[in-house]
């Protein structure tokens, strides 16, 4: 492939798979069917991880398609299914009119307001740390490795008692209490 | 492409937030949730081509999170409907004052 | 000439003045010995009940009921408390002498000031509590140890059988160190702590048999009107820091002369003071706690409500006789209320059937006389007439209370429920008791101004000064509420006169009533009439000698029977600079003049008296219980004017009323009760109940909420450009 067309082929790529997250995401947003529903947000995923390695965080990316759009969703689908939440009653949960309308105004204001904030004149220096573009060193993982274990270190152990507390939370909650 | 990541990633955390004012299925509130986080990701990712790894290190916090939120909130959903027959958001008002 | 000294300088300093903060520490230290003595009793033996005994705690029949059943022993305490309660006086009284000689011996030309502690050191106020001797102080520290010492020796005897005898002298002890406190203090403020310290004793003197209705409302009386005069004197306080920047004696005196003279403001301050004065010495409008301050024990009038307390007021006016010297009106106003009060209560004397109530308006009349001489600027004289009157009115006092003391232990003896304290019930007491009847009359010969008793020469004095400054002194150029100050000093003058005129026939009335004609208290109770025990009597003759040689401090030029003019030669460093003031260019009277002014006096006393012996006929008299009720002009008389029958409807029911329904009714129970306090408990509840409408449990709500709130503050914090 020459080096003359990548920079097209590489836009075409990303545009393709950022209408597919939009796209996906619209029809996850619409569909009664809570499996349904999951099935096109495991879709957006999927988009999303290819937009992450085009964006060369191709280990971001990896993760996402193995917990996000593997392990988390099958666990809502899971559950899904576990409840059994196909009842006429239980399908039927949109707003009214009203509230859908309100609803796509508040996107829209969200949507104008987010893209504002990128173009506001703030000094980005206020919000973002100096652009360091290092580049990386030992391949992708280890870029993200070095900080995660000697900045982000703490941070990344207390990471481990959260999971901890939320499996014991998880445990206690779902565990049928005959009590009652 | 920063601009278009970003663009895109607003998008999608507005859908998530329709979502969320629309939909009255806990689940699938839960899920547009998950979405917002998703586009939240995004841009974090998008600015890390920018201002080093960093930002991907926060990414895999978030889905850390995001995980052990899953985890904890089907088990309440699940707690819920056995309590209540019902994932409605409607229909559950615990937390009246 | 008064600077501060700093108390090493003095001549004072090194004699025996320098233990002048003795002087109040001795009664205080008898208070504490007394006080605990009286709760250690208290503890052991229970509540002292003042109705179980007492001489004249009861007005009228009823209150007798209760006292019969048993006779009171003396108090355990009675012992240490009889030797504690007089002892410390008496010891207080041989260093005020010991003080006194020592004054003698140096050139008092600056008062010596003893500053014992920082007191209120705040900003520019700087007060100290800081003890000041000189003349005035000395001779008031006399009177009050003296005539004190001789009233606690009478209380000994008067007050044996109380069951509150400890707390008695306790009281006591406590009014005499507030006294003191009163006319040693270096500054106003002290002088003040001094002021409501004896009106604080006061309150609990007059109360002292407080089991009784009557005791009790008359010991607020005194408390709620003297708490109008002092009002008064706190505010004459704070303008004279706001606008003299002073409050110690010293520097409001170096300080004073500043004020523009005869202004509004040392106006100002002076009125205010004079209203402080009405409050604490009986004078219209506020005499009228002094006649109900009758309900304590009977020495109890004469050491506060005769003696000492009373007079602060003069004392004050002596004090400030600078400030007074500067307001012209303001002094010729205190002049003009002394006299009318000085006639106002001599007319009311003159149908009293209470012989203590005689002796307080008689005590009202007597401190208007004080006021007058203070008033026209003739301090040493309104300062001579508190020192005789301190002897002759304590001896009526104590001698009343003699009487009162037989009477009652007759009446005691036989089971009879009558009034101990109406003349009406007494009569021909001088056969039973003619010791006391002797010194009565000296006392009342005194009162009246028949020379050569005390009262003469300081009445005398007194409206001999008036009669001078109407022409020629600095009282009678200015005018007085549009009318010239001559003019007002004649009428005070005048006023004067026909008030000693009336002093002579009620102190007549009353003693013929009293000790002469048959007596009136029925045959069973004759037998029992005694003399008092010599406890009782020995104070008697010191103060009737007192009384009758009391002139002799001060003698006028025309009398040369001893030193002249010695208590104004004492006085002059204090007082001299304010009375040369006031009295200006007034020319010296004539010989002749001086001797148609003492014959004028005597002449009236001696008309008095005769009027009441020809006109009374003590024969006629019938028991209280038989009397019918009088009519006419004596019934206003004998009422007292209505005075506090009009105070009660002009002030005191609108005052209940507007009380009852605006402040209890509308802004107690309406405003606070209703809008303040339910109406805040209601606004939280409604404002709670608007807040758990908002927690309606509904997430979507939440989520909506939370996400118009975002875009709030991203629309807040979001340039656009």
């Amino acid at each position: 492939m020459s080096n003359q067309f990548y920079p097209l082929f590489y836009s075409f790529h990303f545009y393709l798979f950022g209408l597919m997250a939009l796209a996906s995401s619209l029809m996850f947003v619409t569909r009664k069917s809570p499996v349904a529903a999951a099935m096109w947000l495991v879709a957006t995923m999927f988009a999303l991880a290819a937009l992450y390695i085009m964006l060369d965080a191709q280990f971001v990316g990896v993760m996402q398609v193995l917990v996000y759009a593997g392990a988390i969703m099958v666990v809502f689908l899971f559950v899904v299914m576990l409840l059994n939440l196909g009842s006429p009653a239980d399908l039927n949960d949109m707003r009214g009119k009203w509230g859908r309308l309100l609803a796509g105004f508040v996107g829209l204001a969200l949507v104008a307001e987010l893209m504002a904030l990128t173009k506001s004149p703030l000094d980005l220096r206020l919000v973002l740390p100096a652009a360091t573009d290092v580049p990386p060193t030992g391949g992708v993982i280890a870029s993200i490795a070095a900080p995660m274990f000697k900045e982000y270190l703490l941070a990344f152990e207390l990471t481990s008692v959260l999971l901890l507390a939320a499996i014991m939370g998880a445990v206690v909650l779902a565990k049928k209490t005959d009590a009652r | 492409m920063l601009a278009e990541s970003l663009a895109l990633s607003a998008a999608l955390f507005a859908i998530g937030v329709v979502g969320v004012l629309t939909r009255r299925n806990a689940i699938i509130v839960f899920m547009c949730v998950e979405l917002m986080l998703n586009a939240v990701n995004l841009s974090f990712v998008a600015l890390s081509k920018l201002y080093g790894a960093t930002g991907q290190v926060f990414v895999i916090f978030v889905m850390t999170v995001a995980a052990a939120e899953a985890a904890v909130g089907l088990a309440i959903i699940i707690a819920i409907f056995r309590h209540k027959q019902t994932v409605n958001l409607q229909n559950i008002n615990l937390l009246r004052g | 000439m008064m600077t501060v000294p700093t108390s090493g300088t003095h001549a004072l300093a090194s004699t025996v003045a320098q233990f002048v903060w003795l002087l109040p520490l001795l009664p205080l230290i008898g208070f504490l010995i007394n006080g605990t003595l009286s709760l250690l009793a208290v503890a052991k033996l229970g509540p002292d009940d003042p109705s179980a005994a007492g001489h004249d705690a009861h007005h009228d029949d009823h209150g007798h009921d209760h006292d019969h059943g048993h006779h009171a022993a003396r108090h355990k305490f009675a012992g240490i408390v009889s030797l504690v309660g007089p002892g410390v006086l008496l010891l207080a009284f041989a260093l005020a002498v010991a003080i006194f000689v020592a004054m003698r011996g140096v050139e008092m030309h600056e008062p010596y000031l003893l500053t014992l502690f920082q007191w209120m050191p705040v900003g520019d106020l700087h007060i100290d509590a800081a003890l000041q001797l000189d003349p005035l102080s000395m001779v008031m520290v006399l009177v009050i140890t003296g005539v004190g010492s001789l009233i606690h020796i009478f209380s000994v005897g008067y007050m044996q059988d109380d069951p509150g005898y400890p707390r008695y002298f306790a009281y006591l002890n406590l009014f005499v160190f507030f006294m003191l406190l009163l006319v040693l203090g270096g500054n106003y403020p002290l002088l003040f702590v001094g002021w409501e310290g004896v009106g604080l004793c006061s309150y609990l003197l007059i109360g002292f048999w407080f089991s009784e209705k009557a005791n009790a409302d008359a010991g607020k009386k005194a408390f709620i009107v003297n708490r109008i005069g002092d009002f008064g004197f706190l505010v004459a306080m704070f303008l004279l820091f706001a606008n003299v920047g002073s409050l110690d004696f010293a520097g409001v005196a170096e300080n004073a002369g500043k004020l523009p003279f005869g202004g509004v403001v040392i106006t100002a301050i002076c009125l205010f003071m004079f209203l402080g004065c009405t409050g604490k010495s009986a004078q219209i409008p506020l005499y009228i706690w002094l006649p109900d301050a009758m309900a304590g024990p009977t020495p109890v009038s004469a050491l506060i409500h005769a003696a000492t307390m009373v007079t602060a007021g003069v004392y004050l006016i002596a004090r400030s006789s600078l400030l007074f010297s500067m307001a012209p009106v303001a002094s010729l106003t205190v002049a003009v209320v002394g006299s009318l009060t000085a006639l106002f209560a001599a007319t009311i004397g003159l149908k009293q059937w209470d012989i203590k109530k005689v002796l307080a308006y008689s005590t009202v009349s007597q401190l208007g006389y004080m006021f007058i001489g203070v008033g026209v600027g003739a301090y040493t004289a309104g300062v001579f007439h508190l020192v005789t009157h301190a002897f002759f009115k304590a001896l009526l006092f104590l001698g009343s209370g003699s009487v009162i003391f037989a009477m009652h232990r007759a009446y005691h003896a036989t089971h009879n429920h009558d009034d101990a304290q109406d003349m009406r019930n007494m009569g021909g007491l001088r056969k039973y008791m003619p010791v006391t009847w002797t010194l009565m009359w000296i006392a009342t010969l005194a009162i009246a101004g028949i020379p050569p008793f005390a009262g003469f020469f300081s009445k005398d004095e007194i409206l001999g000064n008036v009669f001078a400054r109407a022409h020629g002194s600095m009282l009678s150029e200015v005018t007085w509420l549009g009318v010239p100050g001559g003019t007002v000093l004649f009428v005070v003058w005048g006023l004067g006169l026909a008030s000693a005129l009336l002093t002579a026939i009620y102190m007549t009335r009353m003693m013929l009533y009293t000790f002469h004609g048959p007596n009136r208290s029925g045959q069973a109770e004759q037998g029992h009439l005694a003399e008092a025990p010599w406890i009782m009597t020995g104070p008697l003759v010191v103060l009737g000698i007192a009384s009758a040689a009391g002139g002799w401090l001060n003698l006028p030029e025309l009398i040369p029977i001893g030193p002249i003019g010695a208590l104004e030669k004492w006085l002059e460093p204090v007082v001299g600079v304010a009375t040369k003031r006031i009295a200006g260019t007034e020319g010296h009277e004539s010989v002749s003049t001086e001797q148609m002014l003492i014959g004028i006096a005597v002449a009236i006393a001696v008309v008095g008296i005769t009027i009441a012996i020809t006109r009374l006929k003590p024969a006629a008299l019938v028991t209280k219980k038989e009397s019918p009720a009088s009519t006419g002009f004596a019934r206003v008389l004998e009422h007292k004017y209505f005075v506090d029958e009009g105070y009660d409807a002009a002030i005191i029911q609108p005052t209940v009323a507007t009380s009852r329904v605006v402040l209890w009714k509308g802004v107690d129970v309406g405003l606070i009760d209703g809008l303040m306090v339910n109406g805040s408990a209601l606004a939280a509840r409604a404002l709670g109940w608007l807040g758990s409408q908002l927690q309606s449990g509904q997430i979507g709500t939440y989520a909506w909420v939370l996400l118009i709130g975002v875009i709030a503050l991203l629309s807040a914090f979001t340039k656009y450009h």
